[in-house]
């Protein structure tokens, strides 16, 4: 019996069991992918909000501000690659530059710090050289940031689970029911039971909270697709670059991740599929035509890959964190600002349970920190040396790439949360996420995890299920 | 710091050539490092025949073709270390590089010469829309997966793309027991040599759909099908040729791209088109004392042309090492649009020089012509040139001696 | 008969045509060397293919290898047959070979690289 589950392990799940782990509970974070971070907190523009946009006196201008805030440290304590590059909105013309006066009004209402309002395009370039010609003015937010959002989720939860939480991976919530003050939540596997349950389903909140009885929200999907540039163009931008917001939402913007490749998107389509993750020639259209707009010679040429995210979005506005239920939780429709907003949500909930009599003692032992996934990229070359004297596997490059060694891919293999899949190794060492998106390096990254695994070749996947890379053995099976 | 005079990045084909070639022309200081965990490059997962047809005068397998310059490279004792990845040169000709035994070291060469290879064009660079399912390869890596680990990629396959790669992969699926079910290719035409599309699709009456593309990919877990479209000549989709394949594979051959990576953080200047280096008929670089031969100069489409390249390589660094000449001359050599690109792209010594290029699109009935200004210079006429096949021409010493515009242009003409 | 085919032989790919009847050659032209006459003349009459592939060793590896010389088109699937269930010595080198006279043919299985 634990004291709290959390369903849910995105970045949202992710933060509320990291900041509950420092307390002496029992908790158990359950999800039904076969890794952490696998929705949106995988598929999103990786931004830490400046604060400005949100509506204010929203939860999502009041978390945004405080969880930027604080975003500088945990990253820092977890080892999760962030930068402080700065937010840029970019507008031509009155309109525009009205638009941006609101935006820095309620910016400075939200209390976002040291923004600025740009009125000439020599200003702007100073920012940003390669902004099109007939742009003029501008909204700079300098505490405007960019995070790696999985190496956050899966650093976080990590280290919750460094600190005793449980991770249940593969665990799908069939059915939740409540005897005695006492949640029992089943899957096909296995049935968890807790005295407290936080539903951060993501996309599919609404239906866990039905399944325990709460009616009073629904979630949409809002399709998102990205491209991503080669980190050869890494140049082009240094600040996130939004178009000046319109009743169609913030636009297709353009900044650099926190690896050094450019991101292009969000489109933002609502659908009906929580499925449906394909990305559309539309959707391709969109994002090029409209990064066109803005920036200048924009290399599409160099484009790696480009994927969907579908946001969570509830039918309020604002983020739902509510309880309805005794003991029961949502942190529903955390859309954007949800990855800047995390840590201070996790906060927030950590006050409500504290609110509903939940006992929360500090644990003596508890540590915030992590070893960051990178840590061989960092080293001087004599430490380097004297790991890879210690294990040679370190002196052996698996991705040409991004010069990822087989040493780390076997730790990273090793750690909490566990990864059992390329796709899982990958976003922890960015093993095959370079230019040549895994063509080398797949079967050696395969020997790898069939090897660590103990499993045969064969039945190593892309990511969990039925993505199988190989379908059997030649001269056998076929 | 260790010193050696000659480095060659690459234990492949052209390394293993450069090597060779430097070796016989009186440099023996020669250190080989290689990535893989043997010499030979691509060469070992290009288990079909077809090549040292010009090189040996005999239809070898890409193993047997390697095995004969290994077998060059140990008995002239040349070193290599294998399992060595080379992290970085500069431009004094410092090498870095990692393995397992000996950690991250730096080696100061006299000469370096270039010979990494290429890779594959991905699936990102293509920008099909649709789900990420598993199931989707490179034609090289599906090679890799067959004939190197044993494992079959898949059973039921569409191919994107006509290279050679995905032809030898549609008849190298097939022999194991897979259906290949079409090889779409965006372009009217295939970029791979003609006795593949005979020997690789039509043997096994595998459909080449010219002019098509794979328009959307789906499944969510293992590849499900594709849909396929036929595009227009902007080479955009025409909606209502959409055509739904269920297969559970899609291997892509859209091209190779040198691999530079090195060359770039090095400051060496490259050429737009080929990707690769800008370099002389020695396939000296930008930088003085670094040479680059193989597909990572430019992509060639046989395997005795990057040995013959890799040899004026190996050449020119041991005359670099030993007998350094003063450049006699400076003439740039250009394209028409027709003629895409030309290696080498600079001549600094007048002599006999042979210019490999490659065309745009395919044309027929034309005369290759070399003009200096408005000057021809040289001509000669060709019944058919395409993309997929390497041209060469030789311009003499003397030829090259009269040139005083200090540039030259390789250009077709339409026979009247 | 008349039959028109792309030879194989090299990258070239000359369009040759060839005119025969029953087993016997009359004409042959488009060809540009003597290794294309041969081929065209057998792709007439009884074409034949070079078969590429890789043979399992006792252990379990993967040994390339290669019919040593062109084996009758409409053996091919026969012959990969024969390979797929034959296993090669660990030991193998390059250039031996592993099964002569396949299929009862004079043609040999030969191994083309080293056991990996």
């Amino acid at each position: 019996m634990y004291d709290i589950a959390i369903i849910g392990a995105g970045v949202t799940g992710a933060m509320i069991a990291r900041k509950l782990s420092a307390y002496n509970l029992k908790i158990c974070v359950l999800e039904k992918e076969e890794d952490v971070s696998m929705g949106a907190s995988m598929a999103n523009s990786g931004i830490v909000h400046a604060g400005f946009d949100a509506v204010s006196g929203t939860l999502k201008a009041k978390l945004n501000v405080k969880g930027s805030e604080m975003m500088p440290q945990i990253a820092s304590e977890l080892g999760v690659p962030y930068k402080n590059n700065g937010s840029l909105v970019v507008g031509k013309g009155s309109d525009d530059f009205q638009t941006i006066k609101e935006l820095y009004e309620r910016g400075i209402k939200n209390g976002v710090k040291n923004l600025q309002l740009i009125t000439s395009r020599e200003d702007l370039l100073r920012i940003e050289p390669n902004i099109n010609d007939d742009f003029d003015c501008g909204l700079y937010a300098p505490t405007g940031a960019i995070v790696c959002p999985y190496t956050l989720t899966i650093q976080a939860i990590g280290n919750a689970m460094d600190n005793g939480t449980e991770l249940k991976l593969g665990f799908e919530v069939k059915k939740i029911s409540c005897d005695n003050g006492i949640y029992s939540i089943v899957s096909d596997k296995e049935t968890v039971q807790a005295k407290y349950v936080i539903n951060a389903a993501g996309l599919f909140a609404d239906e866990i909270a039905r399944m325990a009885g709460d009616d009073s929200f629904k979630i949409t999907p809002r399709k998102g697709e990205y491209m991503l540039l080669d980190k050869e163009c890494s140049s082009l931008v240094t600040t996130t670059v939004f178009a000046v917001p319109t009743k169609m939402g913030k636009g297709i913007l353009v900044t650099p991740t926190t690896h050094g490749n450019i991101i292009l998107g969000p489109t933002s389509v609502d659908i009906e599929d929580k499925d449906n993750k394909a990305t559309t020639q539309e959707g391709f259209d969109i994002i090029s035509k409209q990064a066109k707009e803005r920036v200048k010679n924009v290399p599409f040429g160099k484009t790696i890959t480009s994927f969907c995210g579908l946001r969570a979005v509830g039918d309020t506005g604002d983020f739902i964190i509510n309880s309805n239920l005794p003991r029961f939780i949502n942190v529903a429709a955390i859309e954007s600002p949800g990855l800047s907003a995390s840590p201070a949500i996790a906060e927030y909930v950590a006050d409500m349970l504290a609110d509903m009599g939940i006992k929360m003692t500090q644990k003596a032992d508890y540590d915030p920190y992590r070893k960051p996934y990178n840590y061989f990229t960092k080293l001087t070359n004599e430490e380097k040396n004297e790991l890879i004297a210690k294990d040679p596997d370190y002196g052996k490059i698996i991705c040409r790439c991004e010069t990822v060694t087989k040493g780390e891919i076997k730790d990273a293999m090793l750690r909490n949360p566990k990864p059992t899949s390329i796709d899982g190794i990958k976003r922890r060492t960015r093993a095959s996420m370079g230019r040549c998106q895994g063509g080398f390096c797949y079967p050696h990254i395969i020997e790898i995890i069939s090897e660590m695994l103990n499993i045969p070749y064969e039945n190593v996947t892309k990511f969990g299920g039925e993505s199988f890379i190989n379908l059997g053995k030649i001269k056998e099976d076929v | 710091m260790k010193t050696t005079d000659l480095v060659i990045i690459g234990g492949g084909p052209a390394g293993m050539s450069a090597a060779v070639a430097a070796y016989e022309s009186g440099v023996k200081d020669i250190l080989i490092l290689e990535r893989d965990s043997s010499l030979g490059g691509i060469l070992q997962q290009c288990i079909h025949n077809g090549f040292g047809l010009h090189k040996f005068s005999e239809e070898l397998t890409g193993p047997e073709y390697a095995a004969r310059y290994e077998a060059r490279v140990k008995e002239l004792k040349i070193p290599y270390k294998l399992n060595t990845m080379v992290l970085e040169i500069n431009q004094n000709k410092e090498v870095t590089a990692i393995n397992s035994e000996e950690g991250i070291f730096t080696i100061q060469a006299k000469a370096i010469i270039l010979a990494m290879g290429c890779r594959e064009r991905p699936k990102g660079a293509l920008n099909i829309s649709g789900t990420r399912p598993s199931g989707i390869f490179t034609a090289g890596t599906a090679q890799k997966f067959v004939n190197m680990m044993g494992y079959m990629p898949g059973k039921s396959v569409v191919i994107l793309g006509s290279g050679d790669i995905g032809l030898i992969m549609a008849r190298r699926m097939t022999l194991e027991g897979a259906k290949v079910k079409a090889v779409c290719e965006l372009m009217p035409y295939s970029g791979g040599l003609e006795r593949n599309i005979e020997q690789c699709l039509r043997d096994f009456d595998i459909p080449l759909k010219l002019s098509c593309t794979v328009a959307e990919i789906h499944g969510k877990d293992r590849l499900e099908g594709v849909t396929i479209a036929n595009v227009d000549k902007n080479r955009c989709i025409i909606p209502e040729t959409k055509e739904y394949i269920e297969c559970d594979t899609l291997l892509l051959s859209c091209g190779l791209i040198p691999e530079n990576e090195l060359t770039k953080a090095c400051g060496i200047n490259i050429d737009r088109i080929t990707n690769g280096a800008d370099v002389d008929q020695n396939r000296e670089t930008s930088v003085e004392g670094i040479f680059a031969c193989g597909n990572v100069l430019h992509v060639h489409d046989l395997v005795d042309n990057v040995s013959e390249e890799a040899e004026t390589a190996g050449k020119g660094a041991a005359e670099y090492i030993l007998n350094r000449k003063n450049k006699s001359a400076s003439i740039r050599v250009k394209t028409d649009g027709k003629v895409r690109y030309c290696v080498p792209q600079r001549i600094t010594d007048i002599g006999d020089t042979t210019l490999f290029f490659r065309v745009s699109d395919i044309y027929k009935d034309v005369k290759i012509i070399v003009k200096d200004g408005e000057k021809e210079i040289f001509s000669r006429k060709k019944q058919k040139v395409a993309p997929g096949e390497m041209e060469s021409i030789m311009l003499k010493g003397d030829i090259l001696t009269e040139v005083d515009s200090g540039e030259i242009t390789v250009g077709l003409e339409k026979l009247q | 008969m008349t039959k028109e085919l792309t030879c194989i032989i090299c990258p070239k790919g000359c369009r040759i045509k060839v005119e025969y009847e029953g087993n016997n050659i009359i004409s042959v032209t488009g060809n540009s060397c003597k290794r294309g006459y041969a081929y065209a003349c057998d792709e007439a009459i009884d074409p034949k293919r070079t078969v590429t592939s890789t043979m399992r060793t006792v252990s379990g590896k993967l040994l390339p290898v290669k019919t040593d010389k062109p084996i009758q088109k409409k053996l091919i699937f026969e012959c990969m047959k024969a390979i797929n269930t034959s296993k090669a010595d660990d030991d193998t080198k390059i250039g031996d070979i592993i099964l002569s006279g396949v299929l009862g043919t004079d043609v040999n299985i030969v191994a083309t690289g080293p056991v990996r």
